[in-house]
């Protein structure tokens, strides 16, 4: 063991408080109770370590030290309601009987995420509570990711964790019956953390950034804890859109379309993870959407140019996609992919089928899809109008300034 | 726990039943009222008739007012209730799933406060 220092108990903490946290929210049945008890736990820590020692099982030292902690309160508020000597007790009592496993403390993890993430709650408040108690984000932090004061993301918080308590949610991994729906659930939250990250429209890139890793981080907790299909599936696609990262933006900040990314700053690493789990998801035959967009990503990442591209396998894949989950915008990208795969009048003719729908007619990217098909089949002016339709629509700074400059090389035709 | 299950749907759609398709619905929540009760889940419940009977009364300054009608216009009606004994809200939640009428209109699931002589918040337990 290394000596006990401060930095070394900061690190500790990193790494360890919210397996310890997750326990505690299952032993106490109370998330500012079992958040209280945590602190509790490492100051004590901070002090007994240094002197005597880490002890054997830190974790669970730092679990049993916390519900400790945790009694001692609830009996200081006995002395002035009656109704929390009953909880005292019987806290006391599973006390003796019960020994703090390894598995169960993992567990306690998955059930967290569960939790957080339970349908009952609102799907802005999954996120924020994921964020908060699972990934152990400060208030601050999330709010400032999401845009929002931190006032309002606290009150959320706090409402959500009422709701848990007092509708009675419960801690733990649902069974087979609800499994499916609510597995749907906690995958969307990482998803759209995910997505919070990587759109990097406005707000504070750093962090935003952080959003994105921190997304992968719960993917791969997840997969690790339930290795189902979809889950691998979703980490599949979050490695394989990250792995662009660094070809995405320019340095001026502006966005860089896929066809004029430079594929050599590809992240080859999480390329090769991701489609090592795109195959594995893909193979069991109990795959759903998240798995289909990975595989899409990842016949990109394999083609060494946007030409070279295996554009019958993206239409493909997008085919199965719309027979999961039919909706205009995976029906854009399909037209997109035919564009490529047959040719651009092709495409257009999808894209225009879709707008007389009027299904996408406020969707910029509609707009900015046509315009470059348009474009590639020298319709100037048809193009002009659209990418103007397109800038009208958009609100993100980096798009503005990429659709005014396809406007501007359009006078050079 | 205790859960409220309220039952709502649109009065005009279920209106527009036969007569064969409404009373096959009926047996199927008697159906499940006896399943409901044989687990132990079924404390009381009972549909209600159309909000064409309801009547709102409210107290102000001390004087009763009564108008005609539910209290509020909804796309939904409430068209029964059901009180259930569970576990927590998973089970709730699938006890509510099973509640014919889920399938036309909507059930809201909300766990029942125990009233107390004092200590009562407005907002819940909520610190």
């Amino acid at each position: 063991m290394p000596p006990v220092t401060r930095a070394w108990l900061n690190e500790f903490y990193a790494n360890e408080s919210r397996r310890v946290l997750a326990t505690l929210i299952r032993l106490l049945g109370d998330f500012d109770l079992a958040e209280e008890a945590l602190h509790e736990a490492f100051t004590a820590a901070l002090t007994q370590w240094p002197t005597d020692g880490v002890p054997e099982n830190p974790r669970a030292w730092l679990v049993s030290t916390g519900r400790f902690k945790a009694i001692d309160q609830i009996r200081r508020k006995a002395r002035f309601n009656v109704s929390y000597e009953d909880i005292a007790e019987q806290l006391e009592s599973e006390l003796t009987t019960e020994e703090i496993e390894e598995q169960e403390i993992e567990d306690d993890r998955l059930r967290l995420i569960f939790t957080c993430c339970h349908p009952a709650i609102a799907p802005e408040a999954q996120l924020a509570l994921t964020l908060r108690e699972v990934c152990g984000l400060t208030t601050e932090e999330i709010a400032s990711a999401f845009l929002t004061s931190t006032p309002t993301l606290a009150q959320r918080i706090v409402r959500a964790k009422a709701k848990i308590r007092d509708a009675g949610i419960p801690y733990e991994v649902p069974g087979p019956e609800q499994l499916p729906e609510r597995l749907q659930s906690v995958l969307h939250a990482i998803y759209l953390i995910f997505n919070e990250g990587y759109s990097a429209s406005s707000g504070d890139r750093l962090l935003r950034h952080d959003l994105a890793t921190e997304a992968i981080r719960l993917a791969r907790l997840l997969c690790q804890l339930l290795p189902e299909p979809e889950a691998e599936g979703l980490l599949a696609l979050l490695l394989l859109q990250d792995s662009r990262r660094a070809a995405r933006i320019s340095t001026e900040g502006d966005l860089i379309l896929l066809e004029q990314q430079d594929r050599a700053l590809w992240d080859q690493q999480q390329i090769r993870e991701g489609i090592g789990l795109v195959l594995r998801a893909l193979g069991s035959r109990r795959f759903g959407s998240y798995s289909l967009q990975a595989a899409i990503a990842a016949v990109h990442a394999e083609a060494p140019s946007m030409e070279a591209t295996d554009w019958p396998q993206i239409v493909g894949l997008y085919d199965a996609l719309l027979e999961r989950n039919p909706s205009p915008v995976v029906e854009l990208n399909r037209a997109v992919a035919v564009a490529m795969r047959d040719d651009a009048e092709q495409g257009l003719y999808l894209i225009d089928a879709l707008l007389a729908r009027g299904a996408l007619s406020d969707y910029h990217l509609a707009h900015a899809a046509r315009a470059d098909l348009c474009r590639r089949l020298g319709r100037v002016d048809e193009a002009r109008v659209a990418y103007q339709r397109a800038l009208e629509l958009t609100q993100q700074g980096p798009e503005q300034r990429y659709l005014t400059h396809r406007l501007a090389e359009l006078d050079t035709y | 726990m205790k859960y409220l299950a309220l039952v709502y749907y649109d009065e005009k759609v279920m209106e527009r039943m036969s007569q064969q398709e409404w009373d096959s619905l009926n047996r199927e929540c008697m159906e499940c009222v006896a399943n409901l009760s044989a687990n132990g889940h079924f404390i009381t419940g009972s549909p209600l008739l159309p909000t064409s009977t309801a009547t709102t009364v409210r107290v102000r300054d001390n004087r009763v007012t009564t108008t005609d009608g539910p209290f509020a216009e909804t796309k939904e009606q409430l068209a029964g209730f059901y009180m259930l004994e569970a576990r927590d809200l998973n089970e709730a939640i699938a006890l509510a799933g099973k509640i014919p009428p889920a399938r036309y209109g909507s059930v809201e699931v909300r766990p029942a406060r125990e009233l107390q002589e004092e200590g009562n918040q407005a907002g819940g337990n909520a610190g």
